[in-house]
């Protein structure tokens, strides 16, 4: 288990690389308009495989929402 | 039906930012519509060709269908850093926001008040000069000050957004002056944003001298959305032509449009 913060929530979580935690969130790895970054640094999309998760790493999914 | 605008004589007048070309002067928000056709239909009446989107996070509990799947590379999207209050965070939404859209524009947006949602214009400088150093085209919302607006375009902004008057107010030009100072001065684009409440607040700013206005709230949250986006459109169109036209200098007394001569009963 590694301790995250995903989102701005806490969570244990099961999960080795980027593209494992999305995966097991439910999160189609080939949806568009989706961006991710850990620590404060964008992780391409190409990377989400290689990219290990440590514990403690703060992470952040968005996608476009409407605005003005 | 003929709509509004059909009768203004079309101009081949396009603006230009950072060199990309536009037809449409009138910049068109997503947010707040009374649902999705609404949001279509509005930004179809408005002939705009860029809109504004935010960037957020997901909901982890479930996957929703998408803002930018709707709107299907019809328009142009900016992505805006709305609601950041630090450098930092912003720099990191417009980088996100590059990722997730594939688009070096960013509608820059840094707060300096959660009330007024006046900017912060500090950071907001030294967030522009970040990105445009990172490869951005920036566009900042900012005050209606020369000065703010000069260092901006002075980092090297594509253009410049000041307010008209506070976000979602609908209070218009609080400050024409201002506005006409920043437009005849401003080495880039200038284009209004926040605070148009109706057709003519729009039509003032392009009269102003500004390049281009960006309306949301004034759309959306209005009686008839599809209307008032037609409204918006013809306002920006009026105006525009009405500044390049020229108008006629002020006077304190009446000068009669009727010829003197031949007056019935001289």
């Amino acid at each position: 288990m590694t301790r995250l913060r995903i989102n701005g929530v806490e969570e244990e979580v099961v999960a080795a690389t980027l593209a494992e935690l999305l995966g097991a969130r439910g999160i189609d790895l080939k949806a568009r308009f989706l961006a991710v970054a850990v620590n404060g640094a964008v992780v391409r999309r190409a990377e989400w495989p290689a990219k290990p998760l440590s514990p403690g790493d703060d992470i952040e999914i968005v996608r476009p929402f409407s605005g003005g | 039906m003929m709509q509004p605008w059909q009768g203004i004589p079309r101009m081949n007048d396009p603006l230009t930012i950072a060199g990309t070309t536009l037809s449409s002067r009138l910049f068109v928000g997503t947010a707040g519509y009374p649902n999705q056709q609404v949001l279509l239909d509005c930004l179809a009446a408005s002939g705009a060709q860029i809109v504004t989107v935010s960037i957020r996070r997901i909901s982890l509990e479930g996957y929703a269908e998408s803002l930018v799947d709707l709107l299907g590379g019809r328009w142009r999207l900016l992505p805006n850093t709305a609601g950041c209050v630090t450098a930092r965070d912003a720099i990191l939404t417009a980088e996100l926001a590059r990722e997730a859209l594939e688009t070096d524009w960013v509608k820059l947006e840094l707060i300096g008040d959660r009330e007024t949602l006046y900017p912060d214009v500090e950071q907001l400088v030294h967030a522009a000069d970040e990105l445009v150093r990172s490869g951005f085209i920036v566009l900042p919302y900012c005050n209606e000050d020369p000065v703010a607006c000069q260092k901006l375009a002075d980092v090297g902004c594509a253009a410049v957004m000041p307010l008209g008057s506070l976000i979602g107010s609908g209070m218009g030009i609080a400050n024409p002056a201002a506005i006409e100072l920043i437009c005849s001065r401003s080495p880039v684009p200038v284009v209004l944003d926040a605070g148009v409440g109706t057709a003519s607040d729009a039509a003032l700013a392009m009269e102003l001298g500004c390049d281009a206005v960006l309306v949301n709230t004034a759309i959306a949250k209005s009686h008839d959305p599809r209307r008032m986006a037609a409204a918006m459109r013809a306002g920006v169109e009026g105006g525009r032509l009405a500044r390049l036209a020229g108008r006629i200098p002020k006077r304190s007394f009446a000068e009669p449009s009727s010829p003197q001569l031949g007056l019935v009963g001289t």
